[in-house]
């Protein structure tokens, strides 16, 4: 059981740490590193209270794929000269406030939904919800996703797809002019097709490509 | 005293992985140089000890020995970590590698999923290396790798989903074990093909080797590095090489399992015949590296989006149907 603490401590210490170093490192880069970390180890702890298969989605998915892109746009985009701009008072950019009370809004959701333990302390009872150990919790994820919860979750799943199909059709636009290359045409391309002998009459020259 | 026993026991075991994996790391990339220059009718390294089989000692040796250069304006904890998690992640994901049904490091019960998260984490080493050396080669690498290793990773995904919906278990022993009637290479041809392919990608190796493709970009992400920041980058890959061999060795060519199951084959031990598949795996590898020509960005794309991912999806549906109309699921 004390392994077991320390490990826990370990995590959760790093967890906290690094979500602070998310917004106070001056870096943005810095920051969206200090977010992996925060990701591994919640995920780590997810592992340790025997959700691992939530914790490797968590690895797979936020780690893997969410912060690569988050790392891509913090790295291309020049964020850090923006926010210095505005707390300078000099900036004309309307995304700021925008986002204070957006993560007002969400600081108190968190808040409503920690109050909330108080009056539904059953439904956080960890024994309870994992009673059943016969059962890999892969298996019984699967079985309450794809029984009680079908719909929603096709729905979801749909919701997905119509927000992935909008981006691309939001940032697709058409440019002409571009030549695309067919691999059938060239690959079938003869050598009648493609080369001309001509007899050059001196002084004259050929007119090519016409 | 109890733990400090349980500690020590760990770590004598991981030790006993570790160590053979370093070992065999260096001696592939010999192998790696040897199959090329015979594909190309030369010698390849045949001068230190028998065979040249101590040329990557000698190479180890001469990086320790070189000088590490830090440039003045990277950001130099990034630069430092990067090769440090590159070999890491290379390392830690051996842990759930089965050699025997006994003989495994740590048998979770999401032991596949872990692999795939330790492999799609892989792409964190070259990124803080590329964007740590404050330079524009290395940068463009970082950027290709990324790019490329995401793409990538999604139609390995669908494909392990292949594989699991024959296995209906994520263990890797219950993969094994799975394939005791007829390895996963006969009726999932297709997917092993593409997973190979993909794997290539995965690990950029020629011809996917885009991010330190050396006509354009010197070295990639590795540009900036020396000494034996640099070497643990190149141990790191290899190590990452053996791994994909040793994935797609477990998911289709029956893990640790004999070929046919009579008598003398049975005697031999399981970790033996998960070596050969990988080595077999492995020479594959380093045929594709010398017969195939570099692909174009592009092309490299277009062949992840557009060829592999809706294949492979469509396997999945195939897959599930057939197994779905001949009550073929695995249920327990």
């Amino acid at each position: 059981m004390i392994a077991h603490a320390i490990f826990f401590y370990t995590f959760s210490i790093i967890a906290v740490v690094s979500a602070i170093m998310v917004t106070a490192s001056k870096n943005t880069v810095h920051s969206v590193f200090f977010l992996i970390l925060d990701f591994i180890s919640i995920s780590c702890l997810f592992i340790m209270i025997g959700a691992e298969f939530l914790g490797m989605i968590m690895l797979i998915v936020y780690v893997g794929a969410v912060a690569v892109l988050f790392l891509f746009v913090v790295m291309m985009l020049n964020v850090a000269q923006q926010k210095n701009q505005w707390f300078a008072g000099q900036s004309t950019s309307k995304h700021i406030p925008v986002g204070l009370i957006i993560s007002t809004l969400i600081f108190f959701e968190i808040i409503i939904v920690i109050g909330g333990w108080k009056y539904k302390p059953e439904i956080f009872d960890i024994n309870n919800s994992l009673a059943n150990t016969s059962v890999s919790n892969t298996h019984s994820l699967g079985q309450i996703l794809y029984t009680d919860y079908i719909h929603v979750f096709q729905i979801s799943g749909m919701i997905l797809l119509v927000a992935m199909i909008g981006a691309i059709v939001l940032t697709f636009r058409q440019r002409s002019g571009v030549k695309r290359q067919s691999y059938i045409k060239q690959i079938s391309r003869e050598r009648v097709e493609g080369v001309e002998v001509l007899e050059v009459q001196s002084n004259k020259g050929v007119k090519i490509d016409d | 005293m109890e733990y400090l026993s349980i500690v020590f026991q760990e770590v004598y075991k991981i030790l006993f992985l570790l160590v053979p994996v370093l070992v065999s790391v260096a001696m592939i990339v010999w192998l790696d140089r040897r199959v090329w220059a015979f594909v190309q009718k030369r010698q390849g390294p045949n001068v230190v000890g028998p065979f040249g089989l101590l040329q990557s000692l000698a190479d180890a040796l001469k990086y320790i020995f070189k000088e590490i250069i830090i440039p003045s304006s990277s950001n130099k904890v990034i630069f430092i970590l990067a090769p440090i998690v590159t070999m890491t992640l290379a390392l830690i994901a051996w842990a759930v590698i089965p050699f025997s049904a006994t003989q495994v490091l740590a048998d979770i019960n999401v032991g596949i999923l872990y692999l795939f998260a330790v492999s799609s984490l892989g792409v964190y080493g070259i990124i803080m290396g590329g964007w740590a050396s404050n330079s524009k080669y290395p940068f463009l690498g970082a950027i290709r790798s990324a790019a490329q290793m995401v793409s990538y990773e999604v139609s390995i995904g669908v494909i392990i989903i292949n594989v699991l919906l024959c296995v209906g278990s994520l263990n890797l022993n219950d993969i094994v074990i799975a394939q005791q009637n007829m390895w996963f290479v006969i009726p999932l041809f297709p997917m092993f093909v593409i997973f190979f392919i993909s794997a290539l990608a995965e690990t950029n190796r020629p011809p996917f080797d885009l991010p330190e493709a050396e006509a354009e970009l010197v070295a990639g992400y590795q540009t900036e590095y020396s000494g034996m920041m640099y070497a643990m980058f190149w141990l790191g890959e290899y190590a990452n090489i053996l791994l994909m061999c040793a994935m797609g060795a477990i998911l289709f060519l029956g893990g640790w399992m004999s070929p046919i199951d009579v008598y003398p084959f049975t005697l031999v031990p399981g970790a033996l015949w998960l070596i050969l598949k990988i080595l077999l795996l492995f020479i594959l590898f380093a045929l594709v590296k010398a017969i195939v020509p570099r692909y174009r960005y592009d092309q490299l794309m277009r062949l992840g989006w557009k060829v592999f991912l809706p294949l492979s999806l469509i396997w999945v549906v195939l897959t599930a149907s057939y197994l779905f109309y001949f009550n073929l699921l695995p249920v327990n």
